[in-house]
């Protein structure tokens, strides 16, 4: 089943409520999603400051994964919440550093780097994964979340969503990929690097390799309706764009909102009920095979 | 028993949606609480599901999954727009959707008649069994599909496969249809199908709209019996 919530932006003055917002349309969707809740949320930054997103099974190991990465590349400013960490580090270190927590950092793992996005993920219903990172209390542009239920791999935090394979980049997908190994090879091939067996990453990968070779994200999902086999609806987000895919049989539900300060998707029209002035909102289903894309 | 009709309100925002269903399951055949408003009902799921009694519930805003499902006599007014499966299985009654369908509206549905002032999306009219259909706006891809009987009355356009693997059931669509489903092909309409036409506009308060507009689709009925020449495919 599974649920997804995500929100874009458009009235600055939002900014502020924008953690808060999410969290509430989660904890809607936890009928849809009860094993595993995760975001990404679009927040301060500039591309000059690189931030990773760190995940590690305790804090224990947390501290310790940061203490290394710190004896090896310098002070990185740890902010902590909970299982989390995000850290400060140079663009150009990000490829060091990825090899440095594979290879070092016992129980750490890197969910997501960029200029502005943090990932955060955790088995558990969306109302205590919220809490437990302060979700209502982030601030940003855009943010995209997750609920999980399982049905084809393990509840493990692992194989939450969102799935980020580039920078600033994240994906969250209700649906099943059919075609995922095969696509998870060839995109091997290609240099994309998989944490997961999960066939979400494959479709994340995909994109982040086809905005690699220089497809801008409209263009990457227009080319995913040829190469992705499956169910989908995909939220996509990257720094500055927001995007949603349905695929053509649109097996997957889908309902958006849009006014003058936002632009907002659930997969369930309940979820988008708890956002200012909905009342008015122009409310529609992407249509299947269609790609939507907002853009800063 | 006076004879005024009593007009409860509910709130959903404060009352519980279950309560407010076994209200409607528990009125007797001959109430006085013919008409009920239900507020804030923020996309709640199987809102004013399973009616049996000749009553009119009319609902301020959005609504969830199968709102209106089953229902038999009762009136639903919906002033927004439905989830999936708006008015599934309904047997008889009618329900409006002032706003949008999502997907699979009337799906299965038996008989009553279903008007959507707004689009219905993909699969509207899945399955249908003998109810009336009437959306304004356009419907979405793989439309009445496997459709039985009754009449779908599309204003707008039709998407792709429409009426696919279609056993009858008239389909009249006024815009364009991106495709005809497997077995599904356009028919002359005569006068008995214009008489149809005519008698669910209607009933949709829409007299006043031309039937000569429309163009008729159903089935060819090429599915109907296996066909020896294709042997080799199975």
């Amino acid at each position: 089943m599974c649920g997804i919530a995500g929100l874009y932006l458009k009235n600055d003055k939002l900014h502020s409520e924008l953690g808060s917002l999410l969290s509430q349309m989660l904890v809607v969707l936890t009928d849809r999603g009860p094993d595993s809740t995760g975001f990404a949320i679009y927040g301060s930054g500039s591309p000059k400051d690189g931030k990773v997103t760190l995940r590690a099974e305790d804090h224990g190991r947390l501290k310790a994964a940061v203490a290394a990465v710190e004896k090896q590349f310098g002070a990185v400013r740890p902010v902590y919440r909970s299982s989390h960490a995000v850290i400060s580090i140079s663009p150009e270190m990000i490829p060091a550093l990825q090899a440095f927590v594979a290879a070092q950092a016992d129980g750490a793992e890197i969910v997501g780097h960029g200029a502005r996005m943090e990932i955060y993920k955790e088995v558990g219903l969306p109302a205590k994964v919220s809490e437990r990172f302060g979700l209502a209390r982030m601030t940003g542009t855009h943010a995209i979340g997750h609920t999980r239920m399982a049905t084809e791999s393990a509840v493990t935090t692992r194989g939450a969503h969102p799935f980020s394979t580039g920078p600033d980049q994240c994906l969250v997908h209700n649906g099943s990929l059919s075609n995922h190994n095969a696509l998870r090879r060839e995109l091997k091939r290609n240099g994309i690097a998989f944490a997961t067996d999960n066939d979400s990453e494959v479709a994340a990968g995909y994109l982040s390799w086809c905005m690699q070779e220089g497809a801008t994200l409209k263009q990457a999902l227009t080319r995913g309706l040829s190469d992705l086999d499956g169910f989908y609806t995909f939220v996509v987000g990257t720094e500055s764009g927001f995007a949603v895919l349905r695929d053509p049989i649109a097996c997957k539900p889908a309902v958006m909102a849009e006014t003058d300060d936002y632009v907002a998707f659930g997969s369930e029209y309940r979820a988008l009920a708890v956002l200012p002035g909905i009342e008015a909102a122009r409310v529609f289903e992407p249509e299947p095979a269609r790609v939507y894309v907002w853009e800063r | 028993m006076s004879g005024n009709a009593e007009m409860p309100a509910y709130d959903l925002s404060t009352s519980a949606l279950r309560d407010l269903n076994a209200k409607l399951h528990a009125l007797p055949s001959n109430t006085n609480e013919t008409h009920w408003t239900v507020v804030n009902p923020g996309g709640k799921h199987a809102l004013a599901c399973g009616l049996d009694k000749p009553i009119t519930v009319e609902i301020g805003g959005h609504v969830g999954y199968y709102c209106a499902g089953m229902n038999e006599l009762a009136t639903v007014i919906v002033n927004g727009n439905a989830g999936v499966g708006v008015a599934e299985n309904m047997m008889s009654g009618t329900v409006h959707v002032k706003g949008d369908a999502s997907q699979a509206a009337g799906a299965t549905g038996r008989g009553g008649l279903l008007v959507i002032d707004g689009n219905a999306s993909a699969r509207c009219g899945i399955s249908m069994k003998g109810i009336d259909i009437v959306v304004k706006g356009s419907i979405g891809p793989m439309s009445a599909f496997m459709a039985q009987s009754g009449n779908l009355v599309v204003l707008g356009d039709a998407g792709e496969a429409l009426g696919d693997s279609i056993y009858e059931a008239r389909l009249f669509v006024r815009g364009n249809v991106a495709s005809l489903g497997t077995d599904c092909t356009a028919k002359e309409m005569g006068p008995d199908d214009r008489a149809v036409l005519a008698e669910v506009l209607a009933r949709a308060d829409l007299a006043g709209v031309s039937t000569d507009d429309f163009k008729l689709y159903g089935s060819a009925r090429r599915l109907y019996h296996f066909h020896v020449d294709n042997v080799d495919s199975y």
